[in-house]
């Protein structure tokens, strides 16, 4: 069993208003070195092991936890720790 | 944290484990009576949820018997998840509130989230559509980042919740005060349609039928959330969060078109949502309304975390469950409906004729407890109540008029108060029109909500002036009900009935019962004068923290019926040239108004006087010259008088003005809140039916179309000002008030 | 005209929409169950507004991989009427069907009021019944209704006049005021603002009527007069 991560973020240069009010809330708490803030997801998938896990993941990310339109993503794979 | 630790019966009693879950000695020694023998911990946490404020209502039945609950058109009064009122064609009309008070304080936007979650599984559980919801809310001023958070949050966690779910949230009220700094209310009112061949009971009838589990599988979620709810909310509420319930209102959605789905079988006997205590107070209610008992198997309950005891499952508030009867032998056709909107049902128990209730866990009894004492027999107790002591001293003071210079920058002033401010801020968040049936959105005295394929709608409102109640409680409960009867029969509609949501601190405290006491004899007198039956409601007590109790605050929900929808009235003037009236005389009366508030920072004295038979009167009037289509726009006069009462007529998008002559003194003519007053205009036709019809109704001014609101009184200008500077006043102020820095 | 009204788990307009269509505009109309279903003999497919699958991921994008969403692509290649609303559009972008994406509002709140728009484009299928330009008040109610394409895209748009509908005082941050598009074939169109809720004087605006009539009427000539 593997543990993929998926970070799904808005893409750069895409408007993120949600970031930009953490952003601005941070600076306000007096964290002014922050100059930006970009709010993504991160989907935790556990799946079995293959051959072809990347592209897979690659696929499902492309047909479904990113829109291409808006979004960027990347992931992480790494073994599932047993519960 | 409560222990999770499993105590065996001996040591609950020894070590009085049983305080810890709210029961006091007293009552523990009732269960040992019951059971003929100490109760093991599985047990007592059940008997803890039951005999709770929340579940059991035993510190406020001897209150609530007061209200009046019957009337011909009364189907369904309390003692189910929610009252039911006839309005003809075969149709009913099913409502009721509930507070989330606690849980909103802690985690504000789950706490409101499931607020309204749980109220709306109250109304189709009863076989009804939900329609509409509304909202009562309370906070501290807005002049801290804590409250600021609190009121956004809510806000968020309605509209997150409701606008998912597809019911309207279609209004209600907000009120900030002081007292609710640390205390947030929340109570979430929802309305739905029925026909009468659809009503539901939670009954679990038939010796031998199968008690079905629907819903998503139980979690570790708001174990304790009953007694929770009725208890103080002390220092360490943050330590609590493990408590608050997380709600999905997708799932709910699936689950409202399952159950209506479900309602037309034959199989089906009766359901019951898990809210309050969940599948402990479900499943004993339902047998204890069919007088039967009911044997559960733990085992067969979905589950979303392992290892779950007994304990937790019969004690668990996760949300969007349902408990069903079904005729035995009939379970798939019902189990087929939910598996159709991808829901788990699956069969859990069985109802048996012994009046017991028999929890079964791994193969063993872990629970064996008489059905009636458990739910029905809870102690009632009689709390002591003494007049509060401010009671006396307001009383004797002498009705002052507050030095005003400027009525103008007065009205300005008052205007932006954010009780009084336009609440667009909030409401703008809600999908107030899915269903298409909102006719009169949020805005307005009362929301309208119009029935497809008939003439006719539902008025719905939320009030409570609590200011007036923490004076004055018998008077402030008369003016809650009346006020909310104003605002339906504003709308043109006749008020049905009422539910009740009863916000107060803590009970044992004499003072606090007083309050209780005298504010639901106000409401019952207001009740019978008005013909409302009250026909549901809920209790919340123990707001308070750090010793400090919230305002005595009965929310009163009610609804009305617009017998066809040429009577909808709105609450804006429609036409330059319409005559302006106001019905009744002002009085030297501030104790509690906004005026006092902004001139004395303090609220004091004598609540505003209410008779109800003039009240009456004039409703009835008022009424009759809307059906007959005399009237062309109505406003009650609540908060800041009849300066604000004008100033809100006008805000329509008409662009409109009103030119007002009044005689007598002039701040006590703008801005007392004197009851039982309305502002009405009427086309100048229609003057003399107007007048014949209600009689306390004076001409004072005209519906003006440049847009300026002037107003003499003793014929020297006191107001005169662009509409559109004081609505630009009105609606900016809640959003500037949320911007500013503390 | 027969319309079918897909209904997805989460749906909360499909009613909305049928009322308007049947018992409104007096049409044949069904509610579709999003499983199992068989649009072959529908002439036209909506789209309703409600939070599909909890709008979870992002909204439409579970429903928009659906197998009734197969069919509904079918139906559009053959030049048959799709109209989206609100959640129906997000679908529809999720699909593929039109281009470009829905984001939060800038504000980042939900928002429910009347907004009015401009007929950008009043010689679609479903816009022939007003005038250019014409100024049109629908109700609004989402929170991610913030229309986003690059810059290649919004050319195109513009090129083929795809941009049916814009709002007046842009509410929700959308790229060049954007409130309806419609594919290039036009016979899809998108829009987050609701016409199915303003179809009744009494329900504040009936502004709604002009876009089913046109639907029926140029339907009707297509499908009707001339076969």
């Amino acid at each position: 069993m593997k543990k993929v991560t998926v970070y799904v973020t808005l893409k750069a240069g895409v408007l993120d208003p949600q970031g930009k009010a953490i952003q601005e809330s941070l600076n306000s708490l007096g964290y002014q070195e922050v100059k930006e803030a970009r709010v993504g997801k991160v989907i935790e998938l556990t799946v079995d092991d293959g051959p072809d896990l990347e592209a897979r993941v690659k696929d499902m990310c492309d047909k479904l936890l990113a829109n291409p339109v808006m979004e960027d993503y990347r992931f992480r794979v790494e073994e599932a720790v047993q519960a | 944290m409560l222990q999770t630790r499993e105590w065996s019966p001996e040591q609950i009693e020894e070590k009085k484990i049983y305080q810890e879950m709210g029961l006091s000695d007293q009552e523990y020694d009732m269960i040992k009576n019951i059971l003929k023998r100490r109760p093991n911990f599985t047990e007592t946490g059940i008997f803890s949820v039951m005999w709770s404020e929340h579940c059991s209502y035993k510190t406020s039945k001897p209150l609530l018997k007061k209200f009046p609950t019957k009337a011909p058109n009364v189907l369904q009064g309390p003692g189910e998840g929610a009252g039911i009122i006839d309005i003809g064609d075969n149709q009913a009309v099913v409502f009721k509130v509930e507070s989330h008070n606690h849980p909103s304080a802690v985690e504000p936007y789950q706490g409101a989230a499931t607020g309204v979650g749980g109220i709306i599984r109250d109304i189709f559980s009863m076989g009804a559509r939900p329609i509409a919801s509304m909202n009562s809310l309370r906070f501290g001023n807005l002049n801290t980042e804590r409250t600021k958070y609190l009121f956004t949050e809510v806000v968020n966690g309605i509209a997150g919740y409701g606008n998912c779910v597809g019911v309207p949230t279609v209004g209600g009220e907000v009120q900030f005060d002081d007292s609710y700094e640390e205390n947030p209310l929340v109570n979430a009112m929802c309305v739905g349609l029925i026909n009468h061949e659809d009503m539901q009971k939670g009954v679990a009838k038939g010796i031998g039928n199968t008690i079905l589990y629907a819903g998503p599988p139980t979690g570790r979620d708001g174990i304790h959330g009953a007694t929770f709810a009725s208890d103080d909310l002390g220092e360490d509420s943050a330590k609590d969060r493990p408590s608050v319930q997380v709600g999905d209102p997708f799932m709910e959605k699936l689950i409202i078109e399952a159950c209506l789905e479900v309602i037309h079988s034959d199989a089906l006997v009766g359901m019951q949502d898990m809210g309050a205590a969940g599948l402990t107070s479900s499943a004993s209610e339902m047998a204890s309304k069919a007088g039967t008992g009911m044997e559960m198997n733990l085992d067969l309950v979905p589950q979303r975390e392992l290892d779950m005891t007994a304990y937790e499952m019969m004690l668990s508030e996760s949300q969007e469950r349902m408990l069903l009867c079904v005729k035995r032998g009939r379970e798939q056709g019902i189990i087929d409906v939910f598996e159709k909107y991808g829901l788990n049902a699956v069969p859990v128990g069985e109802v048996i004729e012994e009046k017991v209730f028999r929890i079964k866990h791994h193969g063993e009894v872990v629970a064996d407890i008489p059905v009636d004492p458990l739910a029905d027999d809870a102690p009632v107790y009689h709390m002591p109540s003494a007049e509060a002591k401010y009671f006396q001293d307001f009383q004797k003071m002498e009705n002052t008029i507050s030095e005003v210079d400027d009525h103008t920058e007065m009205l300005k002033t008052l205007l932006q108060q954010p009780t009084i401010a336009s609440k667009e801020w909030v409401y703008d968040q809600y999908d107030s029109m899915v269903q298409t049936n909102t006719v009169v959105t949020p805005g307005s005295d009362a929301a309208v909500i119009r029935i497809k394929g008939h003439d006719k709608a539902l008025a719905i409102t939320t009030d409570c002036n609590s200011r007036y109640i923490y004076l004055d409680p018998e008077t402030g409960g008369k003016i809650a009900v009346a006020e909310a009867a104003r605002n339906i029969v504003c709308s043109g509609a006749k008020p049905l009935g009422l539910t009740d949501g009863l916000n107060f601190g803590n009970p044992s405290n004499p003072e606090i019962f007083w309050q209780m006491e005298k504010s639901v004899e106000g409401m019952t007198a207001a009740c019978n004068a008005l013909e409302t039956p009250v026909i549901s409601g809920n209790v919340s007590l123990y707001n308070q923290s750090k010793g400090k109790s919230i305002f005595p605050t009965p929310v009163v929900g009610m609804v009305g019926l617009h017998e066809s929808l040429e009577h909808i009235t709105p609450s804006f003037f429609q036409n330059a040239g319409d005559i302006v009236y106001v019905i009744g005389e002002a009085e030297a009366e501030f104790g509690g108004s906004e005026l006092q508030n902004v001139t004395l920072g303090k609220y004091e004295g004598k609540a505003p006087a209410i008779d109800l038979n003039i009240e009456a009167k004039r409703q009835n009037q008022l009424l009759t010259a809307i059906q007959s289509g005399l009237v062309e726009s109505a406003h009650d006069l609540s908060e800041g008088g009849l300066a604000v009462a004008l100033a809100e007529g006008a805000f329509g998008e008409k662009g409109l003005g009103a030119e007002v002559d009044l005689s007598g003194n002039r701040t006590v003519e703008l801005f007392s809140e004197t009851q039982s007053r309305f502002v009405v205009t009427i086309n100048p036709e229609n003057r003399e039916d107007f007048e014949k019809y209600v009689e306390d109704a004076k001409a004072i001014g005209k519906v003006t179309g440049n847009s300026k609101l002037q107003v003499r009184v003793n014929g020297e200008e006191t107001v005169n000002e662009d509409v559109s500077e004081l609505e630009k006043l009105w609606r900016g102020a809640i959003p500037c008030l949320l911007k500013s820095k503390a | 005209m027969k319309f079918a009204v897909i209904v997805f788990p989460g749906s909360n307009c499909d009613r909305d929409m049928y009322h308007a269509v049947k018992e409104v505009m007096g049409e044949e109309a069904e509610l579709v169950w999003y499983e199992n279903s068989n649009l072959e003999n529908y002439d036209a497919i909506l789209l309703p507004g409600g939070f599909s699958y909890g709008d979870y991921l992002r909204g439409g994008a579970v429903a928009a991989t659906s197998d009734v969403m197969k069919q509904v692509r079918e139906h559009a290649q053959k030049g048959k009427p799709v109209l989206g609303v609100c959640n129906g559009f997000q679908v529809l972008t999720e699909s593929g069907l039109l281009p470009g994406a829905l984001m939060r509002n800038k504000n980042l709140s939900f928002m429910c009021h009347q907004e009015y728009l401009v007929v950008e484009n009043n010689e679609t299928l479903f816009t022939t019944d007003y005038e250019k330009e014409e100024l049109v008040r629908f109700p609004i109610a989402h929170g991610e209704g913030n229309y986003f394409c690059d810059e290649e895209t919004l050319k195109k748009l513009k090129e083929n006049n795809q941009i049916v509908f814009t709002y007046e005082n842009n509410p929700n941050g959308s790229v060049a005021d954007i409130a309806g598009i419609i594919n290039k074939e036009g016979n899809v169109l998108g829009m987050m603002p609701h016409p199915e809720r303003a179809v009744e004087a009494i329900m504040g605006s009936y502004d709604g009527v002009k876009l089913f009539k046109a639907m029926i009427k140029n339907w009707r000539q297509t499908y009707v007069t001339n076969a």
